[in-house]
């Protein structure tokens, strides 16, 4: 243990505690920061948590300063507030006066460190630097005149994506943080995830917008707009309404649908029903012949890109199934098209998704009609969607219920699961530990796979004669470190479950930037945000996808048999190996 | 275990591409520093020699040190682009260096500097769409006496004036073309 002072109070802290947390925990005091994150490497680049340390000659960085044994710290003495200000000010005079037309206005992290640091007018005039903005890209866009480069980003991509895409490029007032060559993100090894957005504390890093699309085709009389919503949007889209965190929200959102003039409103969650019987009659197949295990599955789109990028000798490996969203919108756009008599060109269908590389995902040539249309029109992610409620004036917390439209609005419990790590392959087991067994499990409840934790191994006997071996992987670091054990045959899984983004879809690139007192890859956010799933799907009555009584009736009147020629048309996909191949 | 070798592994392919880019040389020096446990710590040692080589740090042969040393491609073009001594550009046939030190500050080297870019249509750090000059600015040259000074190869040219900059590039034009028919291009 270690003594020392902070602001003349004695405090005495385990050694090897920073100044920062020692302020923190011992007397509430938060000091200011940016680049600081717990969950990534230090940088100390910001200077914003600078402090006072008596007999040190210059301001000491408290997120990166060790305590010591009778050390004497100052957290807001005049000179220190000065000093904390000017720097705040410099960061903003090398910053786009924009706050009024940006994105992140009133959930800036920039903003509320010059409010709080005291900032009120601007008193140093200079050059400020000027940049290329990169706005046509599919899912992420890119404005550095916005950066501050505190590297947030760059860690995230390369600390818990393992795709280091991001770098710092240049020197001195022309650094700029950008893939290889200054490539646009479309062309280089980026995921999409968009996790760089969420660490983001400004705006250098936002989704590529698709609201403008969305509003005309509502606004069209010819074109029937058809939504459906993710299962993560239900956990997280009344945290921009002041609704407590963890509460679904699934009736208010699909009310707030209805009014914006979508003409159907239908669960991405029904597909994930379909999802999973496509997907453990493949394993099934698989596990019978034995060949081709560890199944990997596909929903994750960021997953996916990763898989084709990084790791594409095991494209063989992955799920053939399409992720929810594109079997939704294939079927939209083929049996619902039929059953309805509208004319799939003038069927408009939007994504709404905790992601954005489901932005990527909707413009894949594999993806489209035989008329070479997108089979998902647009895609918004859970911020679009809230601020287009807020556009429309509609505060969705005060909305009665709604109910999806059927056929494709019914969904089992192990769908609504899918929106967190583990909940794919919760599901999936829930479904074929019954098809293994010939009777559904004890439980339908696998404890085992549920935490928010980035990794996880489980053994589950299924029988006397059966242990399953499953993986689950969020954060892709998270998820090559399985595969490499898979690849070099340390390890073998019968399944493995990867999620792109940090506590899978609900920590998703495209979810609202966490509210007061978290932030991202926060372990009580992501908690309560599953809390919100798993309480839904306690809730129901039927918690297996095939016992889903609107999937069998899909197979029955239209698909045929799960696995069959149709389904494979309609719900399949294939991966090809893209470059530029990424360095794992 | 499992087979690494699957019809989707681009592995090899991209291997290859990334040898075909580099000389025999190159590639063996990366290897053998791609043995070590911090191999990303050669990555300046070989991009020395992948300068020396090609004359500047193209975008195929960044990528394929990248791929080689196994080391991201952002984190090569971040060191490429953070130190003045790497070159991501083909550098002239002729190199000028113009001395920006004092003493050549302030006999009047920005005026010569000026009357360069103007005549060649380039700005410091590029290189005449026909290759022939590369201008850049360096520091001191320890010739301070003849200020201001320029530096073409490693030549010096001392008292220099704007009005003399025509006539010096017109002689390595007339250089370059003799040496040409000489060499029978």
């Amino acid at each position: 243990m270690v003594t020392l002072t902070i602001d003349d109070v004695k405090v005495t802290v385990p050694k090897d505690t920073t100044i920062m947390a020692a302020a923190e925990t011992q007397l509430g005091i938060k000091i200011p920061r940016l680049c600081y994150h717990p969950d990534l490497s230090m940088q100390g680049s910001c200077r914003v948590c600078i402090v006072e340390v008596k007999g040190v000659p210059f301001y000491m960085a408290s997120c990166s300063v060790n305590v010591w044994e009778g050390m004497e710290v100052q957290t807001n003495s005049p000179a220190i507030r000065q000093a904390r200000r000017d720097i705040v000010e410099l960061l903003l005079d090398n910053h786009p006066r924009a706050c009024l037309t940006c994105d992140r206005d009133g959930n800036c992290e920039l903003q509320n460190v010059a409010y709080a640091t005291g900032v009120r007018e601007r008193l140093f005039a200079g050059e400020r630097k000027r940049f290329p903005i990169e706005e046509d890209g599919s899912a992420v866009d890119r404005n550095p005149e916005k950066c501050i480069l505190c590297g947030r980003c760059v860690r995230t991509c390369e600390e818990v994506q393992g795709v280091h895409n991001l770098s710092q490029q240049g020197r001195g007032f022309t650094t700029v943080v950008s893939p290889a060559h200054n490539d646009n993100m479309d062309g280089s090894v980026c995921i999409q995830c968009g996790q760089c957005i969420a660490a983001c504390p400004t705006a250098a890093f936002t989704e590529h917008d698709n609201t403008e699309a969305v509003w005309k085709a509502l606004a069209d009389p010819k074109k029937h707009v058809v939504a459906q919503t993710a299962p993560a949007i239900r956990a997280t889209i009344g945290e921009g309404f002041g609704m407590a965190l963890g509460t679904p929200a699934t009736g208010k959102l699909v009310t707030a649908l209805r009014r914006l003039g979508f003409d159907r409103v239908f669960d991405t969650n029904f597909t994930a029903d379909l999802t999973i019987v496509e997907e453990a009659t493949e394993f099934l197949n698989r596990f019978q012949k034995g060949e081709r295990l560890p199944l990997l599955t596909s929903c994750s789109p960021g997953w996916v890109n990763f898989l084709e990028k990084f790791y594409p000798e095991l494209i063989p490996y992955a799920s053939t199934c399409r992720s929810p969203m594109a079997m939704m919108s294939s079927l939209l756009k083929s049996y619902y098209a039929e059953q309805t008599g509208i004319d799939p060109k003038d069927i408009f269908v939007v994504g709404i998704m905790p992601c954005t590389a489901k932005k990527f995902e909707s413009r894949r040539p594999e993806l489209r009609t035989a008329d070479g249309l997108p089979e998902t029109d647009a895609v918004l992610t859970t911020r679009e969607l809230t601020w287009m409620i807020k556009n429309y004036g509609i505060n969705l917390a005060a909305l009665p219920d709604g109910s999806f439209d059927s056929p494709l609005g019914e969904s089992s419990g192990a769908a609504d699961i899918f929106g967190t790590t583990g909940g794919v392959m919760e599901a999936a087991l829930r479904m074929a530990v019954e098809k293994i067994t010939g009777a559904p499990p004890e439980t339908m409840e696998f404890a085992d796979v549920r935490a928010v934790e980035g990794l996880r191994e489980r053994e589950l006997k299924v029988n006397d004669q059966l242990t399953l071996r499953v993986g689950v992987a969020n954060g892709l670091t998270n998820a090559k470190t399985l595969l490499d054990a898979v690849l070099s045959g340390e390890k073998e899984f019968h399944i493995i479950e990867v999620m792109a983004c940090p506590g899978g879809c609900i920590g998703g690139g495209g979810q609202p930037y966490p509210p007061e007192g978290y932030r991202i890859f926060d372990k009580r956010l992501l908690a309560k945000r599953a809390e919100a799933l798993y309480s839904i799907d306690g809730a129901k009555t039927v918690r297996s996808s095939n016992h889903n009584p609107a999937i069998k009736k899909l197979y029955t009147d239209y698909l045929g048999t799960p696995g069959g020629d149709k389904a494979h048309k309609l719900l399949h996909t294939r991966y090809q190996p893209r470059l530029p191949r990424g360095i794992r | 275990m499992m087979p690494v070798t699957t019809a989707t592994n681009n592995r090899e392919e991209v291997r290859r591409r990334s040898i075909e880019a580099l000389t025999p040389e190159i590639v063996a020096y990366i290897e053998t520093c791609a043995q070590d446990a911090h191999a990303s710590s050669h990555l300046i040692g070989v991009l020395h020699k992948v300068q020396a080589h090609f004359g500047y740090l193209g975008r195929e042969q960044m990528d394929a040190v990248a791929q080689l040393l196994q080391v991201p491609a952002s984190k090569v073009t971040g060191v490429a682009t953070f130190y003045h001594f790497f070159r991501l550009e083909p550098r002239g046939r002729f190199v000028i260096n113009v001395c920006l030190g004092t003493a050549c500050y302030v006999k009047g080297a920005e005026r010569v500097a000026d009357r360069l870019c103007e005549e060649l249509g380039i700005h410091f750090g590029e290189t005449t769409r026909d290759g022939l000059f590369s201008l850049e600015g360096t520091r001191c040259l320890g010739t301070c006496g003849l200020a201001p000074v320029i530096m073409i190869e490693d030549r010096i040219f001392g008292d220099m004036t704007p009005d003399q900059v025509p006539a010096l590039l017109e002689k390595h034009v007339l250089q370059a073309q003799r040496e040409d028919r000489q060499n029978g291009d």
